[in-house]
């Protein structure tokens, strides 16, 4: 029985992370992207409702027809107080017969077929990617809409204060509605340039989700999955079919795949010489393998593509000692060339400091340009204590160490380095 | 083009209990005949109706309840639409799933341009 607020929300919590952002990207079609609020908040009460009712009712049959039926009476509230508001553009061929009581209801129901979500979810993403918007605002607001993030989880993803994302998206919302930013998914001119912002909103997604900075757990794995559905939905598309979509998708699938390895049975981390290579999921390296192979057309190459190629080399590997450091670190190099940033110029050091030992490394580190940028992040002065340890400087191995402690939110990452310092001095 | 106005009267038939099957069988017809109508962009607006209502007569504006009249006259819905001329109008009235019943009628009234 569903007696108490705990239960019902462990139950729902993953179908409404999963139908909101459906819903959102299908009422926003009917209302147009300038009315993305009025969308949010349909949904909003949708939801609510739905925990109302079910609290003591229980869950129905069809939870997921239950919330679309509710939705779209909701939906059908709003345009007919709105159908003559200038706020408001039904004036679309597809969408005239909305505002006439005779066709109503099944004018909305035409919406919310299962092949046009997809599509609608495609135009959502492309929307958030306006080229005008900053980067920023586009992924924001893709967390909001597409992953259902609350503000405070897309503050912390950011690290930045919960007033700075919620300014975001209300100057995103201004701008879509001051440029009546159209709700579609971009010519084939344009697909390349703008699937490529939507790449990496799906792969900071996916960040959080495989390594989360703020949470109890280490793993977050309704996020990981979220990106992999949506990366998954512009694999299906012919539009969005790009090498470089494929590309993610088998990044993401090679490092998912290791994800059994990396936690012990009480959630701790366990690095990667340590890990029991026999959990890591084959199916799922046969899969990103499959995407590698569909990612190996036309004349161009991107960064995923090479952070898939170093993922895999790690994923082929039967043994720590079995890694090839050598074209892990040429596939740095390379990737490096086509896009340097501070972060994959830090990865870069660790496999120099595999290759070619510590003193590299530290030139490694010191050659970055944007090392700056670095020194706030925990992974910089992690490794920097790595490296002073290799080297037998516990005096500074212990300063990085714990200066990285005070960097980082993940109090799986604070443990683990923790033990680091405990053997420093063993 | 003109615009004309298409005005639904009887069909009361449909007041009478109907199964949720049938009920949505006459919405799929509504839609099947406005759906055509706004894919050749000839569709402007329509609104059914609610029987009962009130009429304001004269100066005085003296308002009484009504119109009492028998089911078949009653005003029950209208479209406007654009067409041609009234032979196309009568055309596309054609296609109006009121017709469907024996007592159905659709009037169609041209709507006119007020030259000053």
């Amino acid at each position: 029985m569903l007696n108490t607020d705990y239960p019902i929300h462990q139950l729902t919590d993953h179908l409404f992370r999963n139908e909101s952002k459906k819903m959102i990207a299908v009422l926003t079609r009917i209302f147009g992207l300038e009315n993305a609020t009025t969308a949010e908040d349909v949904v909003q009460e949708t939801l609510l409702q739905a925990l109302n009712v079910w609290k003591f009712k229980g869950i129905p049959e069809n939870p997921v027809a239950w919330l679309y039926r509710v939705a779209k009476n909701k939906a059908i509230d709003v345009i007919r107080k709105n159908k003559y508001s200038s706020a408001f553009d039904f004036s679309d061929q597809e969408k005239q017969l909305l505002t006439s009581e005779y066709t109503i209801a099944i004018a909305i129901d035409h919406f919310w077929q299962e092949d046009s979500i997809k599509d609608d979810l495609l135009r959502m993403m492309f929307a958030c990617c306006h080229p005008d918007l900053s980067p920023e605002n586009q992924i924001t607001f893709i967390l909001k809409i597409l992953c259902s993030f609350s503000t405070a989880e897309i503050a912390k993803t950011f690290l930045c204060p919960e007033d700075t994302i919620s300014k975001r998206l209300y100057r995103t919302k201004t701008f879509f509605r001051e440029n009546k930013v159209q709700f579609e998914i971009p010519s084939v001119a344009e697909i390349k340039k703008r699937t490529g912002v939507v790449l990496n909103a799906i792969y900071l997604l996916f960040n959080e989700g495989y390594n989360s900075t703020h949470n109890e757990e280490l793993v977050r794995k309704d996020l990981v999955e979220e990106a992999l559905q949506l990366g998954k939905w512009l694999t299906e598309h012919p539009h969005t079919r790009l090498p470089e979509v494929f590309a993610l998708m088998a990044l993401m699938c090679f490092h998912t795949a290791r994800n059994d390895g990396r936690l012990s049975p009480e959630g701790e981390i366990i690095l990667l010489p340590m890990q029991d290579r026999t959990k890591w999921n084959t199916a799922l390296i046969a899969e990103g393998n499959d995407y590698m192979n569909r990612a190996a057309t036309g004349n161009e190459i991107s960064a995923y593509h090479f952070e898939a190629a170093i993922a895999y080399e790690h994923c082929i590997a039967q043994t720590f000692n079995d890694t090839n450091w050598n074209r892990i670190l040429e596939l740095y190099e390379w990737l490096c060339r086509l896009s340097s940033s501070p972060i994959s110029e830090l990865n870069k050091a660790v496999a120099v400091m595999q290759v070619k030992g510590p003193e590299q490394a530290f030139a490694a580190l010191e050659a970055i340009k944007d090392r700056k940028a670095l020194e706030s992040f925990y992974l910089y002065n992690g490794l920097l204590g790595e490296l002073y340890f290799r080297l037998g400087n516990t005096e500074k191995a212990k300063h990085y160490l714990e200066l990285s402690i005070t960097q980082t939110r993940s109090e799986k990452e604070k443990k683990l380095l923790r033990q680091k310092i405990n053997v420093l001095y063993n | 083009m003109k615009e004309y106005l298409l005005l639904f009267r009887g069909g009361n038939e449909r007041s009478e209990p109907q199964t949720p099957e049938k009920r949505q069988q006459e919405m799929q017809r509504w839609m099947k005949w406005m759906g055509d109508l706004t894919q050749q962009g000839k569709f402007v607006g329509a609104q059914p109706l609610n029987s009962g209502g009130k009429v304001i007569s004269g100066t005085k504006k003296v308002v009484t309840d009504g119109p009492f009249m028998e089911g078949k006259e009653l005003l029950g819905g209208y479209l406007i639409c654009k067409a041609e001329n009234y032979e196309e109008a009568i055309e596309i009235s054609n296609g109006c799933p009121i017709l469907e019943f024996e007592s159905g009628t659709v009037e169609v009234r041209e709507i006119q341009d007020m030259n000053m």
